[in-house]
Protein backbone atom coordinates (compact mmCIF):
# COMPACT_ATOMS: atom_id res chain seq x y z
CA UNK A 1 0.00 0.00 0.00
CA UNK A 2 2.14 3.55 -1.33
CA UNK A 3 2.50 5.99 1.46
CA UNK A 4 3.30 9.28 0.55
CA UNK A 5 5.04 10.85 3.86
CA UNK A 6 5.29 14.53 1.97
CA UNK A 7 2.11 14.76 1.02
CA UNK A 8 -0.99 12.57 2.24
CA UNK A 9 -3.58 13.23 -0.12
CA UNK A 10 -5.94 10.10 1.25
CA UNK A 11 -5.73 11.63 5.21
CA UNK A 12 -6.43 15.19 3.59
CA UNK A 13 -9.22 14.06 1.27
CA UNK A 14 -10.64 11.99 4.53
CA UNK A 15 -10.80 15.21 6.98
CA UNK A 16 -12.27 17.38 3.74
CA UNK A 17 -15.07 14.50 3.52
CA UNK A 18 -15.48 13.59 7.06
CA UNK A 19 -15.81 18.01 7.47
CA UNK A 20 -18.43 18.37 4.42
CA UNK A 21 -20.48 15.39 5.89
CA UNK A 22 -20.63 16.51 9.49
CA UNK A 23 -22.06 20.25 7.81
CA UNK A 24 -24.57 18.13 5.64
CA UNK A 25 -25.60 16.03 9.26
CA UNK A 26 -26.86 19.92 9.94
CA UNK A 27 -27.54 21.25 6.76
CA UNK A 28 -31.06 22.92 7.46
CA UNK A 29 -29.58 24.65 10.64
CA UNK A 30 -26.52 26.14 8.70
CA UNK A 31 -28.44 26.23 5.38
CA UNK A 32 -31.36 27.36 5.51
CA UNK A 33 -30.90 29.99 8.21
CA UNK A 34 -28.39 32.12 6.44
CA UNK A 35 -30.47 31.68 3.55
CA UNK A 36 -33.99 32.90 5.04
CA UNK A 37 -32.00 35.84 7.28
CA UNK A 38 -30.83 37.40 3.77
CA UNK A 39 -33.44 36.65 1.73
CA UNK A 40 -35.37 38.49 5.08
CA UNK A 41 -32.77 41.39 4.46
CA UNK A 42 -33.11 41.76 0.68
CA UNK A 43 -36.77 42.01 1.32
CA UNK A 44 -36.97 44.96 3.98
CA UNK A 45 -34.15 46.71 2.69
CA UNK A 46 -34.23 45.97 -0.90
CA UNK A 47 -37.55 46.39 -1.78
CA UNK A 48 -38.97 48.11 1.29
CA UNK A 49 -36.37 50.88 1.92
CA UNK A 50 -35.02 50.57 -0.48
CA UNK A 51 -37.03 52.27 -3.05
CA UNK A 52 -36.07 55.70 -1.17
CA UNK A 53 -32.72 55.48 -1.26
CA UNK A 54 -30.46 57.14 -3.03
CA UNK A 55 -27.30 56.05 -4.58
CA UNK A 56 -23.99 57.41 -6.71
CA UNK A 57 -24.83 56.66 -10.40
CA UNK A 58 -28.09 54.28 -11.97
CA UNK A 59 -27.58 51.52 -9.81
CA UNK A 60 -30.77 50.12 -8.32
CA UNK A 61 -30.96 49.55 -4.23
CA UNK A 62 -31.98 45.80 -4.59
CA UNK A 63 -28.55 44.96 -6.91
CA UNK A 64 -26.26 47.54 -4.86
CA UNK A 65 -27.25 45.40 -1.39
CA UNK A 66 -26.45 41.87 -2.62
CA UNK A 67 -22.75 41.52 -2.53
CA UNK A 68 -23.19 43.26 0.90
CA UNK A 69 -25.32 40.77 1.65
CA UNK A 70 -23.28 37.85 0.29
CA UNK A 71 -20.04 39.12 2.15
CA UNK A 72 -21.86 39.44 5.18
CA UNK A 73 -22.85 35.58 5.31
CA UNK A 74 -19.51 34.30 3.44
CA UNK A 75 -17.56 36.43 6.42
CA UNK A 76 -19.75 34.75 9.14
CA UNK A 77 -20.15 31.17 7.75
CA UNK A 78 -17.03 30.61 6.31
CA UNK A 79 -15.16 31.79 9.87
CA UNK A 80 -17.89 29.95 12.12
CA UNK A 81 -17.47 26.98 10.36
CA UNK A 82 -14.10 26.71 10.49
CA UNK A 83 -14.02 27.52 14.15
CA UNK A 84 -16.36 24.98 15.01
CA UNK A 85 -14.94 22.51 12.34
CA UNK A 86 -11.31 22.19 14.68
CA UNK A 87 -12.72 23.42 18.10
CA UNK A 88 -15.13 20.20 18.11
CA UNK A 89 -12.68 17.99 18.28
CA UNK A 90 -10.72 20.10 20.59
CA UNK A 91 -13.93 19.90 23.00
CA UNK A 92 -14.44 16.43 22.22
CA UNK A 93 -10.89 15.15 22.76
CA UNK A 94 -11.36 14.09 19.42
CA UNK A 95 -8.08 16.04 18.37
CA UNK A 96 -6.39 12.89 19.51
CA UNK A 97 -6.49 11.38 16.51
CA UNK A 98 -5.41 13.93 13.97
CA UNK A 99 -2.53 14.45 16.08
CA UNK A 100 -1.30 11.09 16.32
CA UNK A 101 -2.26 10.84 12.04
CA UNK A 102 0.72 11.38 9.56
CA UNK A 103 -1.22 14.78 8.37
CA UNK A 104 0.40 17.85 9.17
CA UNK A 105 -0.63 21.83 8.58
CA UNK A 106 -1.01 20.95 5.00
CA UNK A 107 -3.30 18.13 4.62
CA UNK A 108 -5.47 19.65 7.69
CA UNK A 109 -6.01 22.89 6.19
CA UNK A 110 -7.06 21.46 3.04
CA UNK A 111 -9.21 19.31 4.93
CA UNK A 112 -10.78 21.74 7.79
CA UNK A 113 -10.45 25.01 5.66
CA UNK A 114 -11.59 23.55 2.37
CA UNK A 115 -14.35 22.16 3.44
CA UNK A 116 -15.32 25.34 5.14
CA UNK A 117 -14.85 27.48 2.14
CA UNK A 118 -16.65 24.66 0.14
CA UNK A 119 -19.92 24.95 2.41
CA UNK A 120 -19.51 28.87 1.95
CA UNK A 121 -19.30 28.75 -1.56
CA UNK A 122 -22.68 26.33 -1.83
CA UNK A 123 -24.43 28.99 0.48
CA UNK A 124 -23.20 31.88 -1.85
CA UNK A 125 -24.45 29.63 -4.71
CA UNK A 126 -28.00 29.31 -2.83
CA UNK A 127 -27.66 33.14 -1.60
CA UNK A 128 -27.44 34.31 -5.30
CA UNK A 129 -30.01 32.03 -6.75
CA UNK A 130 -32.59 33.46 -3.53
CA UNK A 131 -31.88 36.90 -4.96
CA UNK A 132 -32.33 36.02 -7.85
CA UNK A 133 -36.09 34.98 -7.13
CA UNK A 134 -36.45 38.61 -4.91
CA UNK A 135 -34.82 41.48 -6.95
CA UNK A 136 -33.15 42.04 -10.52
CA UNK A 137 -29.39 41.99 -10.86
CA UNK A 138 -26.63 41.02 -12.91
CA UNK A 139 -23.14 40.01 -12.09
CA UNK A 140 -20.93 41.87 -14.82
CA UNK A 141 -17.55 39.95 -14.01
CA UNK A 142 -19.06 36.77 -13.22
CA UNK A 143 -15.43 35.11 -13.23
CA UNK A 144 -13.77 37.31 -10.95
CA UNK A 145 -17.01 37.31 -8.79
CA UNK A 146 -16.45 33.65 -8.27
CA UNK A 147 -13.32 33.90 -7.90
CA UNK A 148 -13.12 36.76 -5.40
CA UNK A 149 -15.88 34.56 -3.13
CA UNK A 150 -13.62 31.58 -3.23
CA UNK A 151 -11.00 33.99 -2.02
CA UNK A 152 -12.86 35.57 0.40
CA UNK A 153 -14.70 32.18 1.47
CA UNK A 154 -10.55 30.66 1.78
CA UNK A 155 -9.19 33.43 3.92
CA UNK A 156 -12.00 33.54 6.40
CA UNK A 157 -12.15 30.08 6.96
CA UNK A 158 -8.39 30.12 7.67
CA UNK A 159 -9.00 33.07 10.08
CA UNK A 160 -12.08 30.88 11.79
CA UNK A 161 -9.45 27.55 11.90
CA UNK A 162 -7.40 30.45 14.23
CA UNK A 163 -9.84 31.44 16.35
CA UNK A 164 -11.12 27.61 16.60
CA UNK A 165 -7.85 26.70 18.13
CA UNK A 166 -7.58 29.90 20.19
CA UNK A 167 -10.67 29.46 21.28
CA UNK A 168 -10.73 27.34 25.15
CA UNK A 169 -14.72 27.92 25.24
CA UNK A 170 -17.52 28.03 23.39
CA UNK A 171 -18.04 31.73 24.56
CA UNK A 172 -15.09 32.66 22.43
CA UNK A 173 -15.55 30.74 19.63
CA UNK A 174 -18.38 33.57 19.14
CA UNK A 175 -16.32 36.55 19.99
CA UNK A 176 -14.83 37.27 16.93
CA UNK A 177 -17.59 36.37 14.31
CA UNK A 178 -20.30 38.13 16.20
CA UNK A 179 -18.38 40.77 18.21
CA UNK A 180 -15.94 41.74 15.64
CA UNK A 181 -17.10 40.49 12.07
CA UNK A 182 -20.65 41.22 12.35
CA UNK A 183 -20.12 45.29 13.63
CA UNK A 184 -17.44 46.15 10.75
CA UNK A 185 -19.44 44.14 8.13
CA UNK A 186 -22.70 46.28 8.58
CA UNK A 187 -20.52 49.55 9.39
CA UNK A 188 -18.29 48.11 6.03
CA UNK A 189 -20.67 49.76 3.45
CA UNK A 190 -22.78 46.66 2.94
CA UNK A 191 -26.16 48.73 3.19
CA UNK A 192 -24.63 51.83 1.94
CA UNK A 193 -22.21 53.49 -0.12
CA UNK A 194 -19.18 55.44 2.04
CA UNK A 195 -19.38 58.26 -0.83
CA UNK A 196 -23.26 58.97 1.57
CA UNK A 197 -21.02 58.95 4.57
CA UNK A 198 -19.82 62.91 5.64
CA UNK A 199 -16.10 63.47 7.09
CA UNK A 200 -14.91 62.45 9.68
CA UNK A 201 -17.13 59.06 9.31
CA UNK A 202 -16.13 58.39 6.06
CA UNK A 203 -12.24 58.51 7.01
CA UNK A 204 -13.20 56.58 10.08
CA UNK A 205 -14.68 54.00 7.97
CA UNK A 206 -11.48 53.48 5.28
CA UNK A 207 -9.53 51.97 8.41
CA UNK A 208 -12.52 48.90 8.05
CA UNK A 209 -10.83 46.35 6.57
CA UNK A 210 -13.86 44.49 5.53
CA UNK A 211 -14.63 48.19 3.71
CA UNK A 212 -12.51 46.51 0.82
CA UNK A 213 -14.08 43.19 0.89
CA UNK A 214 -17.40 44.25 -0.02
CA UNK A 215 -16.44 47.21 -2.36
CA UNK A 216 -14.38 44.30 -3.94
CA UNK A 217 -16.93 41.99 -4.44
CA UNK A 218 -19.60 44.73 -5.19
CA UNK A 219 -17.02 45.65 -8.32
CA UNK A 220 -17.24 42.35 -9.65
CA UNK A 221 -20.96 42.44 -9.51
CA UNK A 222 -21.68 46.13 -10.46
CA UNK A 223 -18.46 46.96 -12.40
CA UNK A 224 -17.83 49.76 -9.95
CA UNK A 225 -17.04 50.71 -6.26
CA UNK A 226 -15.61 52.97 -4.06
CA UNK A 227 -11.78 51.88 -4.39
CA UNK A 228 -9.90 49.99 -7.18
CA UNK A 229 -10.59 46.30 -7.40
CA UNK A 230 -7.10 45.77 -7.11
CA UNK A 231 -6.41 46.85 -3.47
CA UNK A 232 -9.46 44.99 -2.63
CA UNK A 233 -8.09 41.80 -3.82
CA UNK A 234 -4.82 42.78 -2.61
CA UNK A 235 -5.82 43.23 0.72
CA UNK A 236 -7.34 40.01 0.89
CA UNK A 237 -4.26 37.97 -0.79
CA UNK A 238 -2.29 40.01 2.29
CA UNK A 239 -4.84 38.47 4.92
CA UNK A 240 -4.71 35.11 3.28
CA UNK A 241 -0.90 35.31 3.69
CA UNK A 242 -1.13 36.17 7.31
CA UNK A 243 -3.36 33.71 8.26
CA UNK A 244 -1.59 30.93 6.44
CA UNK A 245 1.88 31.80 8.37
CA UNK A 246 -0.46 31.90 11.86
CA UNK A 247 -1.44 28.31 11.16
CA UNK A 248 2.02 27.54 10.31
CA UNK A 249 3.48 28.78 13.03
CA UNK A 250 0.95 27.46 15.09
CA UNK A 251 1.53 23.86 13.95
CA UNK A 252 5.41 24.15 14.26
CA UNK A 253 5.02 25.78 17.64
CA UNK A 254 2.50 23.25 18.56
CA UNK A 255 0.42 25.96 19.97
CA UNK A 256 -2.76 25.30 21.76
CA UNK A 257 -2.75 22.00 19.79
CA UNK A 258 -0.06 20.20 21.66
CA UNK A 259 1.08 19.89 25.07
CA UNK B 1 10.90 -12.26 17.08
CA UNK B 2 13.63 -10.15 19.46
CA UNK B 3 14.53 -6.90 16.88
CA UNK B 4 13.30 -3.70 17.86
CA UNK B 5 10.43 -2.02 17.17
CA UNK B 6 10.33 1.10 19.88
CA UNK B 7 13.58 2.74 21.11
CA UNK B 8 12.59 5.75 24.10
CA UNK B 9 16.52 6.72 25.16
CA UNK B 10 16.68 9.91 27.99
CA UNK B 11 13.01 11.23 27.22
CA UNK B 12 11.88 14.00 29.20
CA UNK B 13 9.35 16.29 29.68
CA UNK B 14 8.36 19.31 32.04
CA UNK B 15 5.01 20.75 31.36
CA UNK B 16 4.59 24.35 31.17
CA UNK B 17 3.09 24.28 34.92
CA UNK B 18 6.88 22.80 36.09
CA UNK B 19 5.03 19.61 36.68
CA UNK B 20 8.37 17.04 35.27
CA UNK B 21 5.93 14.06 34.00
CA UNK B 22 8.55 12.23 32.31
CA UNK B 23 11.96 12.32 33.50
CA UNK B 24 14.84 10.42 31.33
CA UNK B 25 12.78 7.29 30.39
CA UNK B 26 14.70 4.57 28.87
CA UNK B 27 13.05 1.93 27.12
CA UNK B 28 13.14 -0.52 24.24
CA UNK B 29 9.80 -2.67 23.06
CA UNK B 30 10.40 -5.94 20.90
CA UNK B 31 8.91 -6.45 17.95
CA UNK B 32 5.84 -8.50 18.03
CA UNK B 33 5.44 -8.22 22.05
CA UNK B 34 2.56 -7.23 24.63
CA UNK B 35 3.99 -4.77 26.81
CA UNK B 36 2.14 -3.75 29.82
CA UNK B 37 3.46 -0.28 31.14
CA UNK B 38 1.82 -0.35 35.04
CA UNK B 39 1.90 2.72 37.06
CA UNK B 40 -0.27 4.73 39.69
CA UNK B 41 -1.88 7.86 38.27
CA UNK B 42 0.24 10.82 37.45
CA UNK B 43 3.27 8.28 36.63
CA UNK B 44 3.55 9.57 33.43
CA UNK B 45 1.93 6.93 31.61
CA UNK B 46 -0.07 8.78 29.45
CA UNK B 47 2.82 11.38 28.64
CA UNK B 48 5.12 8.51 27.43
CA UNK B 49 2.09 7.04 24.68
CA UNK B 50 1.64 10.97 23.97
CA UNK B 51 4.96 11.40 23.12
CA UNK B 52 5.22 8.59 20.89
CA UNK B 53 2.15 9.27 19.28
CA UNK B 54 1.91 13.26 18.62
CA UNK B 55 -0.02 14.74 21.52
CA UNK B 56 2.74 15.76 23.93
CA UNK B 57 5.83 17.68 22.72
CA UNK B 58 8.75 16.11 24.70
CA UNK B 59 11.57 18.30 26.13
CA UNK B 60 14.22 16.00 25.89
CA UNK B 61 15.24 12.88 24.59
CA UNK B 62 15.46 10.81 21.37
CA UNK B 63 12.52 8.15 20.15
CA UNK B 64 13.19 5.75 17.10
CA UNK B 65 10.11 3.98 16.25
CA UNK B 66 10.81 1.19 13.47
CA UNK B 67 14.26 2.01 13.32
CA UNK B 68 13.93 5.57 11.97
CA UNK B 69 14.30 9.43 14.20
CA UNK B 70 10.68 10.29 15.28
CA UNK B 71 11.23 13.56 15.16
CA UNK B 72 12.81 13.58 11.63
CA UNK B 73 10.11 10.78 9.83
CA UNK B 74 7.30 11.39 11.82
CA UNK B 75 4.70 10.74 9.23
CA UNK B 76 6.33 7.89 7.88
CA UNK B 77 6.19 6.36 11.29
CA UNK B 78 2.90 7.15 12.54
CA UNK B 79 1.36 5.62 8.82
CA UNK B 80 2.23 2.39 11.16
CA UNK B 81 1.22 3.20 14.91
CA UNK B 82 -2.51 3.30 16.49
CA UNK B 83 -3.66 5.12 19.49
CA UNK B 84 -6.87 3.97 21.69
CA UNK B 85 -7.07 6.49 24.12
CA UNK B 86 -8.53 6.05 27.86
CA UNK B 87 -11.34 8.71 26.88
CA UNK B 88 -14.31 7.97 24.80
CA UNK B 89 -12.88 11.32 22.14
CA UNK B 90 -15.09 10.90 18.79
CA UNK B 91 -18.01 12.47 17.03
CA UNK B 92 -20.49 11.16 18.72
CA UNK B 93 -23.14 11.82 16.18
CA UNK B 94 -21.46 10.39 13.61
CA UNK B 95 -22.24 6.39 12.44
CA UNK B 96 -19.55 3.64 13.24
CA UNK B 97 -19.06 2.40 10.17
CA UNK B 98 -18.18 6.16 8.84
CA UNK B 99 -16.09 6.84 11.30
CA UNK B 100 -13.75 3.53 11.28
CA UNK B 101 -13.87 4.52 7.53
CA UNK B 102 -12.55 8.37 8.43
CA UNK B 103 -9.78 6.95 10.51
CA UNK B 104 -8.22 5.01 7.68
CA UNK B 105 -8.22 7.70 5.36
CA UNK B 106 -6.71 10.19 7.95
CA UNK B 107 -3.57 7.10 7.94
CA UNK B 108 -3.18 7.64 4.34
CA UNK B 109 -4.37 3.95 3.98
CA UNK B 110 -6.64 3.49 0.96
CA UNK B 111 -10.66 2.73 0.66
CA UNK B 112 -11.39 -1.04 1.56
CA UNK B 113 -14.94 -2.06 2.54
CA UNK B 114 -13.71 -5.64 3.01
CA UNK B 115 -11.10 -4.61 5.46
CA UNK B 116 -13.39 -2.35 7.35
CA UNK B 117 -15.81 -4.90 7.33
CA UNK B 118 -13.13 -7.76 8.93
CA UNK B 119 -12.32 -4.97 11.75
CA UNK B 120 -16.17 -4.20 12.71
CA UNK B 121 -17.10 -8.35 12.94
CA UNK B 122 -13.79 -9.21 14.99
CA UNK B 123 -15.10 -6.72 17.12
CA UNK B 124 -18.98 -7.49 16.88
CA UNK B 125 -19.60 -4.47 15.78
CA UNK B 126 -21.02 -4.90 12.43
CA UNK B 127 -24.61 -5.13 13.22
CA UNK B 128 -24.40 -1.69 14.81
CA UNK B 129 -22.17 -0.74 11.59
CA UNK B 130 -25.15 1.89 10.96
CA UNK B 131 -25.75 3.31 14.00
CA UNK B 132 -25.40 6.80 15.72
CA UNK B 133 -22.55 6.35 18.23
CA UNK B 134 -24.17 7.71 20.73
CA UNK B 135 -26.77 5.57 20.97
CA UNK B 136 -23.79 2.23 21.67
CA UNK B 137 -23.01 1.40 25.32
CA UNK B 138 -19.79 2.14 27.07
CA UNK B 139 -18.42 -1.25 26.15
CA UNK B 140 -19.37 -0.85 22.30
CA UNK B 141 -18.15 2.73 22.14
CA UNK B 142 -15.07 1.11 23.30
CA UNK B 143 -14.99 -0.82 20.76
CA UNK B 144 -15.75 1.64 18.28
CA UNK B 145 -12.38 3.69 19.73
CA UNK B 146 -10.66 0.13 18.72
CA UNK B 147 -11.76 -0.70 15.39
CA UNK B 148 -10.72 2.97 14.92
CA UNK B 149 -7.18 2.48 16.03
CA UNK B 150 -7.24 -1.19 14.12
CA UNK B 151 -8.43 0.35 10.74
CA UNK B 152 -5.19 1.38 9.36
CA UNK B 153 -3.81 -2.03 10.11
CA UNK B 154 -1.08 -0.88 12.48
CA UNK B 155 1.79 -2.25 13.29
CA UNK B 156 2.61 -1.01 16.96
CA UNK B 157 -0.66 -0.58 18.53
CA UNK B 158 -0.80 1.69 21.92
CA UNK B 159 -3.93 0.89 24.48
CA UNK B 160 -4.07 3.26 27.06
CA UNK B 161 -5.86 2.14 29.81
CA UNK B 162 -8.25 -0.09 27.41
CA UNK B 163 -10.56 -2.12 29.85
CA UNK B 164 -10.85 1.00 32.14
CA UNK B 165 -14.64 1.00 33.19
CA UNK B 166 -15.73 -1.90 31.71
CA UNK B 167 -17.67 -4.58 32.94
CA UNK B 168 -15.40 -7.92 33.52
CA UNK B 169 -17.12 -9.84 30.67
CA UNK B 170 -16.03 -7.22 28.33
CA UNK B 171 -12.66 -7.13 29.88
CA UNK B 172 -12.46 -10.73 29.07
CA UNK B 173 -13.27 -10.17 25.50
CA UNK B 174 -10.94 -6.76 24.77
CA UNK B 175 -8.27 -9.61 26.20
CA UNK B 176 -8.95 -11.82 23.94
CA UNK B 177 -8.71 -8.77 21.03
CA UNK B 178 -5.66 -8.00 22.05
CA UNK B 179 -4.12 -11.92 21.88
CA UNK B 180 -5.76 -12.39 18.49
CA UNK B 181 -3.78 -9.19 17.78
CA UNK B 182 -0.51 -10.31 18.98
CA UNK B 183 -0.88 -13.71 17.04
CA UNK B 184 -1.30 -11.31 14.08
CA UNK B 185 1.86 -9.74 15.01
CA UNK B 186 0.54 -6.33 15.99
CA UNK B 187 3.51 -5.28 18.98
CA UNK B 188 0.86 -3.77 21.83
CA UNK B 189 1.80 -1.39 24.73
CA UNK B 190 -0.80 -0.95 26.79
CA UNK B 191 -1.25 0.79 30.08
CA UNK B 192 -3.49 -0.88 32.52
CA UNK B 193 -4.17 -0.42 36.48
CA UNK B 194 -5.36 -3.60 35.86
CA UNK B 195 -2.67 -5.95 37.31
CA UNK B 196 -4.99 -8.95 36.50
CA UNK B 197 -4.80 -7.83 33.32
CA UNK B 198 -0.68 -7.41 32.73
CA UNK B 199 -0.43 -10.90 34.56
CA UNK B 200 -2.89 -11.88 32.30
CA UNK B 201 -1.72 -10.55 28.97
CA UNK B 202 1.67 -9.05 29.06
CA UNK B 203 5.21 -10.76 27.96
CA UNK B 204 6.85 -8.06 29.68
CA UNK B 205 6.10 -5.73 32.37
CA UNK B 206 7.46 -2.14 33.47
CA UNK B 207 6.69 -0.16 35.86
CA UNK B 208 6.78 3.49 36.11
CA UNK B 209 6.61 5.75 38.47
CA UNK B 210 7.15 9.47 39.19
CA UNK B 211 8.05 9.70 35.34
CA UNK B 212 10.85 7.47 35.91
CA UNK B 213 10.90 3.74 34.90
CA UNK B 214 11.36 1.61 37.87
CA UNK B 215 11.77 -1.75 36.60
CA UNK B 216 11.24 -3.58 32.82
CA UNK B 217 11.52 -7.30 33.01
CA UNK B 218 9.61 -10.78 31.47
CA UNK B 219 6.81 -11.22 33.33
CA UNK B 220 7.66 -14.41 34.55
CA UNK B 221 11.11 -13.16 35.35
CA UNK B 222 9.59 -10.06 37.89
CA UNK B 223 7.99 -12.94 39.45
CA UNK B 224 10.77 -15.22 39.72
CA UNK B 225 13.07 -12.39 40.95
CA UNK B 226 10.43 -11.13 43.45
CA UNK B 227 7.94 -12.99 43.75
CA UNK B 228 6.97 -14.66 47.36
CA UNK B 229 5.23 -17.18 49.14
CA UNK B 230 3.63 -16.41 52.74
CA UNK B 231 2.56 -19.16 54.73
CA UNK B 232 0.05 -18.80 57.69
CA UNK B 233 0.03 -22.15 60.23
CA UNK B 234 -2.64 -21.79 63.21
CA UNK B 235 -2.30 -23.24 66.52
CA UNK B 236 -4.81 -23.32 69.02
CA UNK B 237 -2.23 -23.24 72.22
CA UNK B 238 -0.06 -20.47 71.53
CA UNK B 239 3.93 -21.71 71.01
CA UNK B 240 6.68 -19.95 72.92
CA UNK B 241 9.38 -19.94 70.10
CA UNK B 242 9.99 -20.61 66.73
CA UNK B 243 11.55 -24.96 67.40
CA UNK B 244 14.70 -25.20 66.76
CA UNK B 245 14.39 -27.82 63.98
CA UNK B 246 12.58 -24.97 61.90
CA UNK B 247 15.60 -22.50 62.25
CA UNK B 248 16.69 -22.70 58.98
CA UNK B 249 13.40 -21.25 57.73
CA UNK B 250 12.74 -17.43 57.12
CA UNK B 251 9.75 -17.85 60.05
CA UNK B 252 8.15 -15.14 62.65
CA UNK B 253 5.55 -15.69 65.27
CA UNK B 254 2.05 -13.19 65.44
CA UNK B 255 -0.83 -12.87 67.65
CA UNK B 256 0.65 -14.28 70.89
CA UNK B 257 2.10 -17.13 69.44
CA UNK B 258 -0.75 -18.59 67.63
CA UNK B 259 0.49 -18.09 64.29
CA UNK B 260 3.01 -18.83 62.75
CA UNK B 261 4.06 -16.98 59.65
CA UNK B 262 6.35 -18.06 56.47
CA UNK B 263 7.76 -15.52 53.99
CA UNK B 264 10.37 -16.61 51.81
CA UNK B 265 10.42 -18.43 48.02
CA UNK B 266 11.02 -16.53 44.91
CA UNK B 267 8.82 -17.05 42.61
CA UNK B 268 10.34 -20.82 41.30
CA UNK B 269 8.39 -22.94 43.76
CA UNK B 270 10.80 -22.84 46.49
CA UNK B 271 8.86 -20.98 48.66
CA UNK B 272 5.59 -23.93 48.31
CA UNK B 273 8.52 -26.80 49.00
CA UNK B 274 9.90 -25.16 51.79
CA UNK B 275 5.98 -24.56 53.38
CA UNK B 276 5.74 -28.34 52.44
CA UNK B 277 8.66 -28.72 54.69
CA UNK B 278 7.87 -26.88 57.64
CA UNK B 279 4.58 -28.72 57.77
CA UNK B 280 6.39 -32.06 57.35
CA UNK B 281 9.07 -31.32 60.62
CA UNK B 282 5.94 -30.01 62.48
CA UNK B 283 3.84 -33.40 62.25
CA UNK B 284 7.18 -35.07 62.71
CA UNK B 285 8.27 -33.72 65.93
CA UNK B 286 4.12 -33.53 67.27
CA UNK B 287 3.54 -30.09 66.97
CA UNK B 288 -0.02 -29.59 65.98
CA UNK B 289 -1.78 -26.88 64.23
CA UNK B 290 -5.09 -26.54 63.19
CA UNK B 291 -4.77 -23.92 59.96
CA UNK B 292 -2.88 -23.78 57.16
CA UNK B 293 -3.32 -20.86 54.73
CA UNK B 294 -0.56 -20.52 51.98
CA UNK B 295 -0.52 -17.59 49.63
CA UNK B 296 1.81 -16.76 46.40
CA UNK B 297 2.74 -13.07 45.98
CA UNK B 298 0.22 -11.44 42.26
CA UNK B 299 2.12 -9.21 40.25
CA UNK B 300 0.49 -6.54 42.41
CA UNK B 301 2.00 -7.36 45.34
CA UNK B 302 5.13 -6.52 43.39
CA UNK B 303 3.82 -3.38 42.17
CA UNK B 304 3.00 -1.95 45.33
CA UNK B 305 6.77 -3.28 46.76
CA UNK B 306 8.26 -1.16 44.00
CA UNK B 307 6.44 2.05 44.21
CA UNK B 308 7.09 1.65 47.90
CA UNK B 309 10.61 0.89 47.41
CA UNK B 310 11.33 3.49 44.81
CA UNK B 311 15.49 2.66 45.01
CA UNK B 312 14.52 -0.88 43.29
CA UNK B 313 15.41 0.01 39.70
CA UNK B 314 16.14 -1.92 36.84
Amino acid sequence: MSFNPTFNARGAFAIFKNELMRMFRTAFGSIASPVITTSLYLVVFGAAIGSRMELPGDVSYGSFIVPGLLMLTLLSESTSNASFGIYMPKFTGAIYELLSAPVGVAETLIGFVGAAAVKSMILAAIIMGTAALIIDYQVVHPILAFGYILLVSATFSLLGFIIGLWADGFEKLQIVPLLILMPLTFLGGTFYSIEMLPEPWRSVTLVNPVVYLVNGLRWTFLGQSDFPIWVSFGATLLFLLVCVAIIGWIFKTGWRLRE
Amino acid sequence: MTDTILDIRGLEKTYKSGVKALDGVDLTIRRGEIFALLGPNGAGKTTLIGSVCGMVRPTGGRIEVFGKDLAKHWKQVRRDIGLVPQELSFDMFDKVIRQVRFSRGMFGCEPDDARIEEVLRSLSLWDKRDAQIRALSGGMKRRVMIAKALAHDPQLLFLDEPTAGVDVELRRDMWRQIDALREKGTTIILTTHYIEEAEEMADRVGVISKGRILLVDEKDAIMAKLGRTEAHFTFDAPLPAIPASLGEYPLHLEQGGTCLVYRGGDGTGKGKREVAEIAQVMAREGIVFTGMETRESTLEDIFVDLLHEPEVTA
